[in-house]
């Protein structure tokens, strides 16, 4: 029962519920909860999770790996050409340098170089995962601090390949190294070999990003199952992430890939929303099985040695990353959240340090050592973000305002417009007839591909979620026009606007009277009935082919458009009164029916005696009634 | 404080200087409403009903407007045809616009010297004002000599700003209780002397 799946669940979850918005409150970013969590329920603390917290880590490494494909997803093919640079330079000097000088150090303190290669290689990475979520928290993804930081951990993610072929070469023994450590299926084959099929999974990845995934989110799309586009979404990713252990490869290297792959595609906003959430949990079960993993009993028996051990690489990674930092133009304040946030030991460190003691490179104690520094270093880096948050940049210079870059939905546009079906996009063709650009989101991907072809802007996903209109800049609208035709979505997405997006003006699609007439009760101020300007003009064009003048059609027409938009305002005030509403659609409809017939026999309205001479006929032969009595 | 109602017509405002500058120099004035006839009904379809609530409310009514062959654009016809009904401004029972005063605050392309006799246009402005002024005269209205911008295409925006300033001033004047049949002499209101 204790080791059973719903147990498990139960436990994962609630230590998460009740620690994260803990330390949310406290203003210690979720990362930190999540470790706090970790460490609660792990073997030393309560021990709700014994041994079995090892498996979990590498289950949830696959957060990791979706982290970085919905990153690739942000990331252009051209954007991250222009970053190339950067991560050439700054990434490489990282890796290369922050190797050498643990190198030197362990030297010094007297290990064999063979073992301390292996040792620096693999403290010299940082996490992705804690890195990116810490900052993607604060929103400092796009400041200097976050794009640097990123280039670092991508060329690190990329380090991984040298060093998983270099360790083998490190064990002591040759003969010693097992079949089962071995860590990709292709290895018994040469190097060449390896090499071809490392490059072909790349091309392959890149080819089918936009040769077979498209099309078959295309496909799926159709269906209109959103379960199953979720499901297609997490098939891309397993089936990278696969290929990538194949040939050994890091997954998350792929899954970025991949992401890049298909940035330029349609479903951009709609994989991206969708994998959110699963990248969340899994992030957030990642960092509980780190904390969970923190050895206390280790670490209270050699307390002084692993806190000084710990704190001392992380003051030389840091120090290291500052001058890197300095030397690439960064501000001092920047270069603080740069050199602190990249200063732990990354989570591909596990990995690489029981590869090792498999290898025999490195006895079980000293691995047990290694592992527990590198928990630690992880536990210290939301520790130190916050210090350096709220005690270190308020004393050093001013903060540089994120300069935060725009999103490829043109965030700056006045006016949403939601559903490009033939309404819409007759809405969305007139304004920019106009020179008025509407960000347009669509929920049908065929359409989607259709009107792109034809040079709109569209983009796809469902309007309902917040995420996506944030995204599409809500924010910043002042219109919001939903062409949507099915009602239930309208009045979903009115309830939405209202709360998430206050200032937006709604304009609003309605089927009919009855569509309307619920949007008016939400107290919606623009409501489009969409077939009553068109059937009335027909109905105009009726008229004036059974001999009636055109301009007094015309006039009638009016009339009766703003007659009926007034009656409805009338039903409107009755709503409650089950009765009277019955009743008052009755008057409307005699209403209407009497206000036309009347319009036809007198020519004109009662009210409206306009070029009707009749009336002053009338009125003049009263006069003289008048006079002759 | 007498109420004021300045019936505007102008098809393409976001065009306009002089209409545009008159406009902005009074519409602050709390005695004034203007009512914008090309944006309120952008369909033709003039409300009577409005409209004639308006003009009760009014002592003062103004018809803006730039002077296109001669008269009104369009639509301040429309609103004429429309909201002077029959037994209601004229007729036997018209009398709700008895005694009210009027005039016709205008811009034209041609200057003061080409709405003269030996001029391009070969009759005084008033000439051309004549169905303006019976209009009036049938409502029982008092129709006062035009305020009046010529030469359009090349008057400095100094200049507009001034005319504008000297319509406020105007205005405020006859805001006042009093005696205003002074003004009825000058050939234009634009030789008012505050």
């Amino acid at each position: 029962m204790e080791n059973g799946f719903l147990y498990q669940a139960m436990i994962y979850l609630s230590a998460a519920i009740v620690c994260v918005p803990i330390a949310k409150k406290l203003g210690m970013g979720s990362v930190l909860g999540y470790l706090l969590a970790g460490m609660i329920i792990g073997p030393f603390v309560l021990g709700f999770i014994g041994e079995e917290g090892e498996d979990i880590l590498h289950f949830a490494e696959f957060g990791v790996v979706m982290m970085l494909f919905l990153i690739g997803l942000e990331l252009e093919p051209a954007k991250l050409w222009s970053m190339r640079s950067m991560i050439g330079k700054v990434g490489l000097s990282q890796v290369v340098l922050t190797t050498l000088l643990l190198l030197l150090v362990l030297k010094v303190l007297g290990l064999p170089w063979k073992q301390a290669l292996a040792i620096s290689c693999s403290l010299a990475l940082s996490s992705t995962a804690i890195v990116l979520q810490s900052l993607g928290e604060k929103n400092l993804l796009n400041s200097a601090a976050g794009k640097n930081s990123f280039a670092v951990l991508l060329m690190q993610d990329i380090a991984v390949i040298p060093i998983l072929a270099l360790l083998p070469l490190l064990a002591m023994d040759s003969e010693m190294v097992p079949e089962a450590a071995l860590h990709s299926p292709i290895s018994q084959f040469s190097a060449l070999v390896q090499t071809s099929f490392v490059f072909g999974a790349v091309i392959f990845i890149v080819v089918s990003g936009r040769y077979l995934l498209v099309p078959l989110l295309r496909l799926v799309a159709k269906t209109r199952l959103r379960e199953l586009f979720v499901g297609s979404a997490l098939l891309i990713i397993v089936g990278i992430a696969f290929l990538m252990e194949m040939v050994g490869l890091s997954p998350a290297l792929g899954a970025f890939l991949g992401g890049v792959v298909l940035a330029n595609s349609e479903f951009k906003h709609e994989l991206e929303s969708d994998l959110e959430p699963f990248k969340g949990l899994l992030l957030g079960l990642f960092f509980i099985a780190v904390g969970a993993s923190i050895n206390f009993g280790l670490i209270g028996e050699n307390f002084l040695v692993l806190v000084a051990a710990t704190l001392s690489l992380l003051l030389l990674k840091s120090t290291l990353l500052f001058g890197i930092g300095k030397y690439n133009k960064l501000g001092t304040d920047q270069n603080l959240i740069f050199s602190l946030g990249l200063s732990q030991v990354g989570e591909f460190a596990f990995v690489t340090f029981s590869f090792a003691s498999q290898l025999s490179i490195l006895d079980a104690s000293t691995t047990e050592f290694l592992m527990a520094i590198t928990a630690l270093s992880m536990a210290c880096t939301p520790i130190l973000l916050l210090i350096n948050e709220k005690w270190i940049l308020p004393r050093v210079g001013t903060r540089e305002r994120e300069s935060r870059e725009q999103d490829s939905i043109h965030e700056n546009n006045k006016v949403i417009l939601a559903g490009f079906s033939h309404y819409g996009s007759t809405v969305g063709r007139f304004l920019r007839a106009n020179g008025v650009q509407a960000t347009i989101l669509d929920f049908d991907s065929d359409r989607v591909d259709l009107l792109r072809k034809m040079g709109f802007e569209v983009y796809y996903g469902d309007a309902t979620r917040v995420d996506l209109l944030e995204m599409a800049g809500a924010k910043n609208a002042i219109i919001f026009i939903s062409a949507i035709e099915d009602p239930d979505t309208n009045i979903r997405l009115i309830g939405l606007l209202r709360k998430h997006f206050p200032h937006l003006e709604l304009m609003m699609r309605a089927q009919n009277r009855a569509d309307a007439f619920e949007m008016m009760e939400m107290d919606v101020q623009h409501i489009y009935r969409q077939h009553l300007e068109s059937a009335v003009r027909m109905g105009r064009d009726v008229l004036i082919k059974l001999g009636f003048r055109a301009f007094t059609v015309q006039r009638l027409a009016q009339n009766f458009i703003n007659y009926d938009e007034e009656a409805l305002k009338e039903l409107i005030k009755v709503k409650d009164d089950k009765k009277a509403y019955i009743s008052t659609i009755r008057r409307t409809i005699s209403m209407q029916e009497e206000l036309l017939s009347s319009e036809l026999h007198r020519r004109f309205s009662l009210n409206d005696h306009a070029w009707d001479a009749s009336v002053i006929k009338e009125g003049l032969k009263e006069q003289k009634e008048k006079d002759n009595s | 404080m007498k109420n004021i109602l300045v019936v505007m017509a102008h098809p393409k405002f976001e065009h306009s200087r002089i209409i545009k500058g008159m406009v902005n120099e009074i519409q602050e004035m709390p005695n004034v409403t203007i009512r914008d006839l090309y944006e309120l009904y952008p369909d033709f379809n003039v409300k009577v009903q409005p409209e004639q609530e308006f003009l009760l409310l009014a002592d003062l009514l103004i018809w803006m407007h730039p002077v296109y062959w001669y008269s009104a654009p369009a639509l301040l016809k429309q609103w004429i045809d429309l909201v002077l009904e029959f037994n209601w401004a004229y007729g036997p029972r018209g009398n709700y616009l008895k005694g009210k005063l009027v005039f016709s605050a205008i811009s034209t392309g041609g200057t003061d010297a080409a709405y003269t006799t030996n001029g391009k246009h070969g009759h005084d402005l008033a000439d051309f004002l004549l169905p303006f002024r019976q209009t009036a005269a049938l409502c029982g209205m008092k129709y006062l000599p035009p305020f009046h911008i010529g030469g359009t295409h090349e008057i400095e925006p100094q200049k507009i700003k001034q005319e504008a300033l000297l319509l406020k001033s105007l205005l405020d004047s006859l805001s006042q209780t009093g005696d205003h049949s002074k003004v009825n002499l000058l050939p234009k209101l634009n030789h008012f002397n505050p």
